[in-house]
């Protein structure tokens, strides 16, 4: 089981590619604040962290996930259930 | 409390919030792009309509590339002469639900017409086809379900997700692999329906079914299809996609339009499932809404049935669906999908200004197409889209490249 930090340190790995503006990724970094992702950037995003995780995060979940923190909370919990 | 005070004025009134202050950003963009001198792109009026093909449009005589007519039923002789006879006898409207005093022998008629054209057991009209996605996505997913869609899924899909209380699951356009990994990682209990589209309206494409539905079928899931945009064209009968690639009998539910092919307006379920009927009482867009005019249905039934005996239109809308894309090809353009594989022809603008500039200028040659802007549009591009109709003639269509032709070079697009 991943712990919080090495989910933290993967998501951040799979922003890379789709981080163009080379944003700093904190905890508190927003999604389309402060990334300005497109909703097809953020399909891309979300299917790359499924596929790492083999998990699926709803459109409902989606909607309530809107930084980095947060994202990674959601994921370390899919995990758990 | 001190906030409160201050915007406190002497009557006693507070301030309100502008609840449209939110449509700022949008009024900005149609004020930049109406300064750089172009026609506002989505208030046409079309002053008179001759044909299923032309219309006046600003006291000039245009040819319509953008009405989703595809089999051109507007003003077929016996569809009007059927809507005549309805509004006569039977009145302007039902002025009712379909469950209370809204369904009259045209409403049945109508149903009947559907069942036989596309040789199901049940059929259900809805007012419109938004509202047939709306009510039967929301009434059959509910609360602990999941809905999974495409992720360009037409917005009455969307909002069917939205209004009702399903999880829902999106997946990448026409990815069969996609769809199949988020299929096997749902739990095996939890109900499912898949949603897709025959074809996608905004570049055209047709979707992959065959491949899809057997996916679907292998982890449990309910499909649903809307055919909105190949009804009454694509498959032998006009059954649409899921006709021609030889799975009409695995899907669960089709969905459809009278809005297009049908040449009227209204929306429709057909399915085999033996506890359809049971819908009638459950949907919600389906009982709170007023039923279709009598005339309105009589239209669509009288269309419905000339529909299935229409090979000759389809195979004569297919000539002038691939020699539209191949022409505009020839001229430099860019089209959506690499052979025409619906009557949707989408030419991609290099950006919403030049895409404007077109579109005017197209309709100042004598030419209507729609111009599809983001958000409506997959991976924000700017589409002038094309529709063609059964009815038009292929001198028609070379008019049409004419007109391409000279817009094209006029704004530098080509």
């Amino acid at each position: 089981m991943a712990s919080r930090e090495e989910i933290m340190a993967k998501v951040s790995e799979l922003i890379g590619p789709f981080n163009n503006k080379g944003v700093e990724l904190k905890e508190d970094t927003t999604f389309q604040g402060d990334l300005e992702w497109d909703s097809l950037t953020v399909m891309d995003f979300v299917a790359a962290v499924e596929d790492e995780y083999d998990i699926i995060i709803t459109m409902n979940m989606q909607a309530e996930i809107e930084n980095i923190g947060q994202l990674a909370d959601a994921v370390a919990k899919l995990m758990d259930d | 409390m001190g906030v409160l005070k201050e915007v406190q004025v002497d009557d006693g009134i507070k301030e309100m919030t502008d609840l449209l202050s939110k449509f700022d950003p949008l009024i900005e963009e149609r004020e930049t792009l109406l300064a750089t001198g172009v026609k506002d792109p989505f208030s046409l009026v079309m002053e008179e309509v001759k044909s299923p093909t032309v219309a006046m449009c600003n006291g000039k005589e245009t040819i319509l590339l953008g009405t989703y007519n595809y089999m051109g039923m507007t003003f077929d002789d016996d569809v009007r002469e059927a809507g005549v006879r309805a509004l006569e006898e039977f009145g302007s409207g039902t002025t009712g639900s379909r469950v209370l005093n809204g369904t009259y022998s045209g409403h049945k008629e109508c149903e009947e017409a559907l069942k036989d054209f596309y040789a199901m057991d049940h059929a259900m009209v809805f007012s419109t086809g938004y509202q047939a996605n709306l009510g039967i996505i929301s009434t059959l997913a509910g609360k602990g379900d999941y809905v999974i869609l495409d992720i360009d899924s037409h917005a009455s899909i969307y909002d069917g997700c939205a209004m009702g209380n399903a999880e829902i699951v999106a997946f990448r356009h026409n990815d069969v692999e996609a769809l199949e990994k988020r299929l096997k990682r749902l739990p095996p209990e939890a109900g499912k329906l898949v949603v897709l589209e025959g074809v996608y309206s905004m570049l055209g494409d047709v979707a992959p079914l065959k491949e899809m539905i057997r996916v679907c079928k292998e982890n449990g899931a309910m499909t649903l299809v809307d055919e909105a945009h190949s009804m009454g064209f694509i498959g032998e009968n006009g059954r649409g996609v899921v006709e021609a690639q030889g799975v009409i009998d695995d899907v669960d539910f089709i969905i459809g339009t009278f809005s297009k092919s049908v040449g009227t307006v209204g929306g429709f379920c057909v399915s085999n499932h033996p506890k359809f009927e049971i819908l009638r009482l459950a949907c919600r867009p389906y009982v709170f809404t007023a039923s279709l005019p009598p005339s309105v249905v009589a239209t669509a039934a009288t269309s419905i049935r000339k529909l299935m005996h229409s090979g000759n239109k389809r195979a004569h809308l297919w000539e002038n669906s691939k020699r539209l894309h191949q022409g505009l090809r020839d001229l430099g353009f860019e089209i959506g999908t690499p052979e025409a594989q619906s009557a949707i022809i989408a030419v991609i603008m290099p950006d919403m200004e030049r895409g404007a500039m077109m579109w005017q200028a197209l309709l100042e040659e004598g030419l209507y197409v729609n111009l599809a802007r983001p958000p409506a549009t997959p991976a924000n591009m700017t589409l002038l889209r094309c529709s063609l109709c059964a009815e038009h003639t292929s001198e028609q269509v070379d008019q049409i490249l004419g007109m391409f032709e000279a817009a094209g070079k006029a704004v530098g697009a080509i």
